[in-house]
């Protein structure tokens, strides 16, 4: 499997751009800048900033490309996931844009790559000190579901007033016998500001404690950016009876046979035939390319993934 | 109010204004989400005498119209003010408690109290000043240690010619966090972040 794919240069001479280099105008750049600082220096606080608009719709991942905009630099090595994979449309545009727009190399290789944009997921392979995990915010208030107005969830947030989250993860229990949150499972940074991890998985919850990569997160119809340093402390919410849970299978991968990573259910046909395979596409291909196998290795599926990576190059 | 540009005696400023404002931005970035880690930003850098490399590559590539900068009064009205005007087109402000970010030299700290910058409102705490404070030296100093979030255990620095109230008086403001100042601490062409999560002790205590 290609690591890193040649960049495309299509605009590498200054005076053959008709835009600004990584697409946003330098002021937009320095006040996304200023924003990221600040959320640097208060974990978990949300930094309001002016999103702008962007060549596709909200929700498509415009505050995740901005931040990515406002950082990057030709000496990056760029990968981009949606949920996971590296090789679905959204990822594989956004993943041109800033080959073409940037003149940046890109990749699917977790450990080769300096800035990870992602939308609900960090990749199983541990990331490193150095890289900059660049996360797709559709809502960035953990609290919004319970309280509509910002001047509210504002003023909870400046108070540490934190209260309704559990009661909410209480009545959580008391319906369901268990706190039923799958993605975007509110946490505690650094003991003090309660942040929304996006709706990643909580699998991948236990991954930003104390992890050595910058993680950094934009929402761009809600006009919000915030970050965890690394090396912070991350703490899903969680009751000394209920205590926090990631999700478990009892299917291993069937392609490469992982039973260490997050696994989407893949429907075959009609007649209820359905596989599990891992989320997180390098990962598994990485694995397969290794030699591991799962129970259904050599399926079709594993063969049209790598000719449309081929493709692209 | 604004004394007129003297363009004769204008320094230049970024000569890759995009690429340069990038890549010091990068460093700015490591420097505040791993507090104590020195980078080099700056260095091509010939700013006009009184500030140093380092500080001019954050002003030139963080302020601009949008900011309000607080300069200490021995480096307004000169060189600096002009230079500073022309490059970033910055609003300059005499009120410290309403600056984005405050340029002041360590033997100016003595007359500025750190109380006196923006602290940061309750429910928007990303309003307080980011200090830029110009020093001799970031390893000749009384060391110090370092300890809170983007530090994996503990990270040491030894900044030299701080007033010696400074880090009593920073961590009184920011014993309030979320209240509290961002400082950059600039030598030359070397700076370290201390955001104000960073928690500091002079050594022995």
């Amino acid at each position: 499997m290609t690591v890193t794919e040649a960049p495309a240069r299509p605009n590498a001479a200054p005076e053959d751009r008709y835009y600004t280099y990584a697409y946003l105008d330098e002021q937009t750049k320095r006040m996304i800048r200023r924003a990221i600082l600040k959320a640097l220096a208060i974990p978990g606080y949300q930094v309001p900033f002016g999103s702008r608009e962007m060549p596709v719709p909200y929700g498509w991942g415009t505050g995740g490309i901005q931040l990515t905009a406002a950082i990057i630099g030709p000496e990056d090595v760029y990968k981009c996931i949606d949920q996971g994979a590296d090789d679905t449309t959204n990822a594989v545009s956004i993943r041109r844009f800033f080959a073409t727009v940037a003149d940046v190399a890109t990749t699917e290789d977790t450990s080769e790559a300096t800035i990870i944009q992602s939308r609900h997921r960090i990749p199983e392979q541990p990331l490193a000190d150095g890289q900059i995990m660049v996360f797709q915010v559709p809502q960035p208030e953990p609290l919004r579901g319970l309280e509509p107005r910002e001047t509210e969830t504002r003023a909870m947030h400046a108070y540490a007033e934190y209260g309704l989250q559990y009661v909410s993860l209480y009545e959580n229990i008391s319906a369901y016998g268990r706190i039923a949150a799958t993605a975007g499972y509110p946490v505690m940074i650094d003991e003090r500001y309660l942040m929304s991890p996006s709706p990643i998985p909580k699998f991948d919850n236990p991954k930003m404690h104390m992890n050595p990569a910058i993680l950094l997160f934009g929402a761009g119809r809600e006009k919000r950016i915030y970050a965890v340093p690394p090396f912070t402390r991350v703490r899903s919410l969680d009751f000394e009876d209920y205590p926090f849970e990631t999700q478990s299978w009892d299917e291993v991968c069937a392609l490469c046979g992982a039973n260490d990573s997050y696994l989407d259910e893949v429907v075959l046909d009609d007649k209820g035939q359905h596989m599990f395979v891992c989320s997180d596409s390098h990962y598994c291909a990485d694995r397969r390319e290794k030699g591991h196998a799962g129970p259904m290795a050599g399926h079709a599926l594993a063969h049209i993934e790598t000719e449309i990576a081929a493709e692209e190059v | 109010m604004n004394a007129p540009l003297n363009l004769a005696e204008l320094r230049p400023g970024f000569s890759e204004p995009v690429g340069d404002s990038q890549s010091v931005f990068r460093a700015l970035l490591t420097a505040t989400a791993q507090p104590g880690t020195r980078v080099e930003v700056g260095k091509a850098l010939a700013p006009p005498v009184g500030l140093n490399q380092a500080a001019a590559a954050v002003l030139l590539t963080l302020a601009d119209q949008d900011t309000l900068v607080w300069l200490e009064p021995s480096l307004r009205g000169g060189a600096i003010e002009s230079w500073l005007r022309f490059h970033t087109s910055c609003p300059l402000t005499d009120h410290a408690e309403e600056a984005a970010f405050a340029v002041v030299s360590h033997e100016g700290l003595a007359a500025q109290m750190l109380s006196g910058f923006n602290q940061g409102d309750a429910k928007y705490p990303d309003l307080a000043t980011t200090v830029i404070v110009m020093m001799p030296d970031l390893e000749a100093g009384p060391n110090l240690v370092l300890e809170g979030p983007g530090i994996e255990t503990i990270a040491e620095i030894a900044p030299q010619g701080l007033p010696e109230s400074f880090w009593a008086e920073r961590s009184d403001l920011v014993a309030h966090f979320q209240f509290g100042i961002d400082v950059m601490m600039c030598a030359e062409a070397t700076l370290v972040s201390i955001p104000r999560t960073t928690r500091i002790q002079t050594k022995g205590e």
